[in-house]
């Protein structure tokens, strides 16, 4: 890695806000901007939702009635204006992603940091274990640790970190290990540097620019495994506004009345879009190495 | 490939002990969410010795690990089946709805990848760059029912649900897979009928592992038309054509198929959701009708007979890339 003399801790956020900059007239800088705005329009929504939507999450005003006139996007079958519940529901897939995301990241980061630096029996270990899970249905095991531990968004954000666990696991093991072959990590062993701070000072600065990427190319993927396992049942005490749970209560219907389906669906669509551009952005502007990376599998099993 | 065998073996045994783990060390006791409310204590007491849940944690280790690989894997409460005759009796639908799913993503998506890649930076190459993003990211269920009311409900082009049309007898069981067995018996009406109710799940499952497939097969496109070889046969004057389809073309698809094992698994995710909006009666159906009913011993054999399916599908997938690709030895 070019940025990696030894420099030690270098802001990681200052690091991506430059490159941002230099990249902003490229496609990928142009990704990243729409992606970040789509994302930060919808968290606004989301935490103002109070204020913004014009009524409350479980108002009461007739069943179904279509689009037009009081209700933007007609209300659904508990008689609730959709727009309203739109609104309203942002807020647990957001919370769902950011919860899941750093319960992934508490387990997979130290877990890939000492697998990939230590190596031997207990990096094998612990690549087999990640590996099994990695090659599993995700949906399919949230379900099953879902369905064990129960509702409501720790445990469902749980049962999601599970599943995206290993990614971060082997992005961040992959790169330790190269990155603990350099002369300068080398060095820092030969100045009898203890492990933690050779790790610390000199290992986590250069993977952490992972970080970011596979957070938000995740966290596309969490936001679409929360809406299946709440389309499924399996989210949120019945009521609660959620994009997922609301499908799931109005989808029986959609022949007759479409939108109490459809709008909360575009909605999962738009900010799993939004996060996967400004991730795929990030990936080319921050890893121009991991670009030519063989495809998830194809490297040497 | 021996060695790939028996790395897949502890893996197999990392998810059934997981399983294992799962339902012992979670919160709440099995048997009073079997016997809801209504058991009393007597009544609580006899089940938990039936299932052996009295004995010590290794003891009971040992015999789950003994019904798993026997199919003893108890009784489902929602239909009162044993567990592994559901999975048997299920599987197979499930099988052939990702594998025509596969067919569906893989003539999809390399067909748009290619077309991607061979106009790099040009209006072809966006316009499937913009379609994958989305298609990666449409909810499945979702994407399922839109297809299911434009062109069933409106349309009438394809069966609203199910797997095959109630007024033609099912084909005798062979493989349990309706095409199949259609075709087995000679029956093209029952085939064609099974094909018409593949059509809109499969699409509707495809078209999101196609978006994935369009951007793996554009970027090695890419790169196989940019390499040395390409190039050589350039300069030796062969048609454009035919250095493509001949040469650049071939090493292109090497990298999708090494991707398709793990895709199998993001197909079996989607089963699930397609399956329920299709009322398709799959393993993905038993599932979700298992979770409505906290039907755990349902659950558990189904992650574990997925998880059993998924290490044979990825070993036969990694079998096939050995044969196209004579670079990967295991």
């Amino acid at each position: 890695m070019a940025t990696g003399y030894g420099r030690g801790r270098v802001s990681v956020v200052g690091r991506l806000f430059s490159t941002f900059l230099k990249h902003s007239k490229t496609g990928a800088g142009l990704a990243v901007w729409a992606g970040i705005v789509i994302v930060l329009s919808i968290l606004v929504l989301a935490l103002f939702a109070p204020f913004l939507a014009p009524y409350g999450p479980e108002q009461y005003f007739g069943n179904l009635l279509p689009p037009g006139g009081a209700h933007l996007m007609g209300t659904d079958r508990q008689g609730y204006d959709v727009f309203s519940r739109v609104l309203w529901g942002a807020r647990i897939p957001l919370g769902v992603v950011a919860l899941s995301t750093v319960l992934s990241l508490v387990i997979g980061l130290p877990l890939g940091l000492l697998s990939g630096y230590k190596g031997g029996r207990l990096d094998r270990l612990l690549v087999l274990i990640m590996d099994s899970v990695y090659a599993f249905p995700g949906l399919l095991l949230a379900i099953a640790i879902a369905a064990v531990i129960g509702r409501g968004l720790i445990n469902i954000s749980f049962a999601i970190a599970v599943v995206y666990a290993p990614t971060y696991f082997r992005v961040i093991r992959n790169h330790v290990s190269s990155v603990k072959q350099q002369t300068y990590v080398e060095a820092a062993r030969a100045l009898s540097i203890p492990r933690r701070g050779i790790i610390a000072r000199y290992i986590l600065p250069n993977v952490s620019q992972n970080i970011p990427v596979i957070f938000s190319i995740n966290a596309a993927d969490a936001i679409l495994t929360e809406a299946g396992l709440a389309f499924l049942g399996l989210g949120f005490p019945p009521g609660t506004p959620d994009w997922g749970s609301d499908i799931s209560l109005n989808w029986q219907v959609f022949d007759t009345a479409w939108w109490a389906t459809f709008y909360p669906g575009l909605f999962i669509l738009i900010l799993a879009t939004a996060l996967t551009f400004v991730g795929e952005g990030l990936n080319d502007i921050l890893n121009p190495l991991l670009r030519k990376r063989a495809p998830p599998g194809a490297e040497g099993r | 490939m021996i060695t790939r065998l028996l790395l897949m073996l502890p893996m197999l045994w990392i998810l059934i002990t997981f399983t294992f783990l799962l339902l012992r060390v979670a919160p709440g006791d099995p048997v009073s969410v079997i016997m809801g409310e209504h058991g009393n204590p007597a009544q609580l007491q006899l089940v938990r010795q039936e299932l052996g849940l009295n004995d010590p944690l290794p003891v009971q280790y040992v015999n789950y690990l003994v019904d798993v690989f026997t199919g003893h894997m108890g009784t489902s409460l929602v239909t009162n089946k044993p567990v592994i005759q559901e999975v048997a009796d299920r599987m197979p639908a499930t099988l052939e709805l990702t594998f025509s799913s596969m067919i569906v993503a893989s003539l999809m998506g390399i067909g748009l990848g290619v077309l991607a890649g061979t106009h790099r930076d040009r209006l072809p190459d966006f316009g499937v760059r913009l379609f994958a993003a989305f298609a990666y990211n449409i909810p499945i269920f979702w994407l399922g029912l839109i297809l299911k009311l434009i062109f069933a409900v409106d349309l009438g082009w394809f069966p609203v649900a199910g797997r095959f049309s109630a007024r033609l007898a099912t084909p005798p069981t062979v493989t349990g897979m309706y095409t199949i067995d259609s075709l087995l018996a000679g029956d093209l009406r029952g085939f064609v009928d099974a094909v018409d109710h593949l059509i809109l799940p499969s699409l509707t499952l495809g078209t999101v592992l196609a978006a994935f497939f369009a951007r793996v097969t554009r970027v090695n496109v890419i790169q196989s038309m940019t390499s040395d070889f390409v190039e050589a046969a350039r300069a030796r004057g062969i048609r454009r054509s035919s250095v493509f389809y001949r040469h650049a073309l071939k090493n292109a698809l090497v990298p999708v198929v090494t991707t398709m094992g793990l895709t199998f698994a993001l197909l079996f995710s989607g089963a699930i959701l397609t399956e329920t909006i299709f009322s398709f009666e799959g393993m993905g159906r038993f599932v979700f009708l298992a979770i409505s009913y906290r039907d755990y011993p349902a659950i558990q054999g189904a992650v574990v007979y997925y998880g059993i399916i998924m290490v044979i599908i990825s070993l036969l997938i990694d079998v096939v890339n050995a044969f196209i690709d004579p670079r990967i030895r295991y």
